[in-house]
């Protein structure tokens, strides 16, 4: 037996015994994911006692060094992992954005203490991050942003505000970018981290046209933050913040893959019935659904060669770009086939027969997808730019 | 295993690449076209595979090949695809050899080293109408003394008018039979047609052929699965070959792009163009890691390969149209224009969107192997 058949033997057998039967069900709602944090409030003793077998493992950030939180493994039976937790159907035992975002910019950019101080709290679910980055009149445009942060010597003095801030009423601290030079537009950002409880951070929540407000204006009146609590250089934080993007933008991708839905056209075709050949008895629907299957098989390939690659530094490192774009715009096109495939039920908004209309929300939620993290459109740009070396991109 | 070329591929492809671009660049395509070739590929150049040991490369090794698996095959299909190369590399030694090789006996026994030696061409005829339907094979093979007779067209037929042998898909008592039918053989007779690609396919004739019984590859009324790896392997090949003619035809156009003024500007430097240009690298990378894996599943004798093998077709089959048809749009009218190479791409890239299925037959495919 090779190393890696005996560890994914060891992986199985750890699963066996410590994932409980509850986590090894389907996401029903946002209830079901564990954001963790100061103020998370678990559903379950389920839900309490698997994040804190993974955390105690490691394997809530498996691949990151074992002093800060991870169990150290390599990208290759990092994989092994995912495929055995993916058998048997059990969930991420904790997501966050100090997991997807925070985590990769501080283990390349941050000091040794920063990286004890600030990765093992998020590995084992204790402090929830929200993410400062734009503002209202800074979107696609971030590097405009105007929230500054006077020197005062051994602090900043932080005003302005941020919109689009994800939970920021839910998390516990914020990794935020702040200018603190006018008079230089890309060097003259700083990658701030301040606690949310700091004297003067307000929040005010957004509301959705899923119907639902999952993110916030954000609103720094004089906050301090001590002059140590900033992540590579001062005036330096545009470095870390595009290197997090990638990160970002290779975490947003991963909804292209679909979670459960294996096929859609399988999905469907109990509830359209089928015809005497057995196929779904709507012929273009059939169609649409059978070619979107096909770019979906397709896209989940191109997941693991990515994941391969970008695991192993042989990844343009631009290409999480170009996973974003086409991972999100495949989601789109998910829902809005899952809104033709409900039909009229589909349309319900808050029945309980169709869980509060869990369909036309998620279905609406999808549409921040190719906007997150960076428009479809900037990604285009990007790649034209960085990958295919396009004059003037 | 990792989804991407390990040491030794990326060593192939190395020592391939350069090959390729050297030996049979689209010039070597061109020659061939415009001195109105007969045979459809050029002999010496199949010696010089030969001298690289790429007719052999999926012949087992106790056949004298070197028993490699499809990830090696798209390395060299790929190559051929960027090239435009002619070559009976696909019919021949993807999926001549998956056929014979998954049979065995006597004519895996006879053709695969002859094959691996470059003695031997090998064509395959499968389809019998304009689209591929290999489900519906009205050729028969009728019981005949100690043999049997043989009686039905086929169409589509790369290289049968020159292949040593074809394989056949003939319909039997009790099910689906292949045969290895000898060019000499009475009866067979070859009308090679030009394609839009200068390719050269036949409608090819049987009539009232007679077969010894050891003409049988594998077993009587036993073909379906010798069948159904040979239709993999050649589908998952022509994938690759698509990827690479979907890459040639990028390349190009982005190059393209970064040397054509107009409106005193660099027409690269147009977003209109540019976000066209960079969806398309997306798709192409998605086609290209599909491929991938399809291949990878084949080598591992997988379930799960059958599926990704008409995802795969499918796929690189959307994707490469893309890019040719951007690739002729984004030059402009010179994109139009015999001279350029690009609309090469096109057309090729129209055959093999046809060859073993294409893009609207595999989708359905897909949808069968979900249930739908
Ligand atoms: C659900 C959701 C959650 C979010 N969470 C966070 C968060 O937690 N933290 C945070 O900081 N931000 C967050 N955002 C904000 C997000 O990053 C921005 O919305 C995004 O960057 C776009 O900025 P904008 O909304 O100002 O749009 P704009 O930049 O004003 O864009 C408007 C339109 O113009 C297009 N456009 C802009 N520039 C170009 C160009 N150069 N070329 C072509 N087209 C262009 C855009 O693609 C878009 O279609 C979130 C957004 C959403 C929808
Ligand atoms: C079959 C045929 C018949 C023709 N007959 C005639 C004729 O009888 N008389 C005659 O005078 N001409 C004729 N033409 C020429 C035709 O009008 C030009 O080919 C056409 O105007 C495009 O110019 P171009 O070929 O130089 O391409 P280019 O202008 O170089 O364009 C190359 C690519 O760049 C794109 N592009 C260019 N500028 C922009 C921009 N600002 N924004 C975004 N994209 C841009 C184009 O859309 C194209 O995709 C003919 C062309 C063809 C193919």
């Amino acid at each position: 037996m090779s190393d890696l058949d005996a560890f994914r033997a060891e992986v199985r057998a750890w699963l066996e015994a410590n994932c409980p039967p509850e986590m090894r069900e389907p996401i029903r709602d946002e209830d079901d994911v564990c954001w963790g944090g100061r103020n998370f409030k678990f559903k379950n003793a389920a839900q309490k006692q698997w994040l804190d077998a993974c955390a105690a493992k490691g394997y809530t950030v498996p691949d990151w060094p074992k002093p800060y939180g991870g169990a150290g493994l390599t990208a290759e039976q990092t994989k092994i992992l995912k495929q055995e937790m993916k058998r048997i159907k059990a969930r991420s035992p904790l997501d966050s954005f100090g997991i997807w975002m925070l985590g990769p910019a501080l283990l390349q950019f941050g000091t040794e203490e920063q990286k004890v101080q600030y990765l093992n709290p998020i590995a084992r679910g204790e402090i929830r991050w929200c993410q400062g980055y734009s503002e209202p009149g800074s979107g696609s445009d971030l590097v405009s942003l105007q929230t500054f942060g006077e020197d005062k010597g051994d602090h900043w003095v932080v005003n302005g505000s941020k919109i689009w801030t994800s939970y920021a009423d839910k998390a516990d601290w914020i990794f935020c970018l702040v200018r603190t030079d006018k008079a230089n537009k890309y060097q003259g950002i700083t990658f701030m981290l301040f606690d949310m409880e700091s004297k003067g951070v307000t929040t005010k929540p957004i509301l959705l046209i899923s119907g639902n407000s999952p993110f916030c204006e954000t609103f720094f009146d004089d906050v301090e933050v001590p002059k140590t609590q900033y992540v590579g250089e001062i005036n330096r934080g545009w470095d870390v913040a595009k290197y997090l993007l990638g990160h970002e933008r290779e975490m947003i991708s991963g909804g292209g893959a679909g979670g459960d839905m294996v096929s859609i056209g399988g999905a469907f075709a109990k509830a359209f019935g089928k015809n005497a050949a057995g196929e779904l008895d709507d012929p273009i629907l059939r169609a649409e659904m059978a070619a979107f299957d096909v770019d979906v098989f397709a896209y989940r390939a191109m997941g693991e060669r990515f994941m391969d690659m970008w695991k192993t530094g042989r990844a343009h490192p631009a290409s999480s770009n170009m996973m974003k774009y086409v991972g999100t715009e495949l989601n789109k096109r998910r829902h809005e086939l899952v809104m033709s495939g409900g039909g009229s039920d589909a349309l319900e908004w808050d029945s309980e027969a169709t869980k509060g209309g869990a369909r036309p929300r998620a279905w609406l939620r999808t549409k921040a997808n190719s906007i997150e993290g960076g428009t479809s459109e900037v990604m285009l740009n990007v790649i034209a730019k960085r990958i295919l070396d396009l004059p003037g991109a | 295993m990792p989804l991407y070329h390990n040491d030794d591929q990326a060593m192939l492809k190395d020592s391939v690449a350069p090959f390729m671009t050297e030996q049979a660049p689209v010039s070597h395509l061109r020659k061939l076209r415009d001195g109105a070739d007969a045979t459809g590929f050029s002999r010496d150049l199949w010696v010089q595979f030969t001298e690289m040991g790429l007719p052999g490369m999926l012949v087992p090794e106790a056949h004298g090949g070197l028993g490699m698996g499809h990830m090696e095959a798209g390395i060299v299909l790929e190559e051929i695809g960027r090239n435009l190369t002619p070559s009976p590399f696909l019919a021949t030694s993807v999926g001549a050899v998956a056929a014979l090789a998954k049979a065995g006996g006597t004519q895996a026994g006879r053709w695969l080293p002859a094959i691996a030696s470059g003695e031997a061409i090998v064509a395959l005829a499968i389809d019998e109408g304009a689209k591929h339907r290999p489900d519906r094979i009205a050729t028969t093979a009728t019981r005949a003394g100690n043999g049997f007779r043989l009686d039905g067209r086929k169409s589509f037929v790369l290289h049968g008018h020159v292949a040593d042998m074809s394989i056949v898909a003939a319909r039997t008592d009790g099910g689906i039979t292949l045969f290895a039918v000898p060019r000499d053989a009475k009866g067979v007779t070859a009308d090679p047609r030009r394609l839009v690609d200068s390719s050269l396919a036949s409608h090819v004739t049987f009539d009232g052929v007679e077969l010894d019984a050891d003409a049988v590859i594998g077993e009587v009324d036993a073909g379906g699965d010798i069948l159904d790896a040979l239709l993999a392997a050649t589908r998952t090949g022509a994938a690759a070959e698509m990827v690479g003619v979907g890459q040639g035809a990028m390349d190009m156009t982005v190059t393209y792009l970064k040397e054509r003024k107009q409106f005193g500007k660099l027409i690269g430097e147009f977003q209109g163009l540019q976000h066209r240009a960079a969806h398309l690298y997306g798709e192409m990378e998605v086609a290209r890691a599909t491929v991938m894996k399809a291949q990878q599943l084949l080598d591992e004798g997988s379930e799960g390969a059958k599926l990704m093998v008409s995802v795969a077709k499918a796929k690189a089959g959307r994707a490469a149209n893309l890019a040719v048809r951007e690739g002729v749009q984004m030059h402009g009218g010179i994109g139009m224009t015999d001279e350029y190479d690009i609309g090469l791409y096109m057309k090729r890239d129209r055959a093999l969107a046809e060859y073993m299925g294409d893009v609207h037959y595999h989708i359905d495919q897909v949808a069968r192997m979900n249930g739908y």
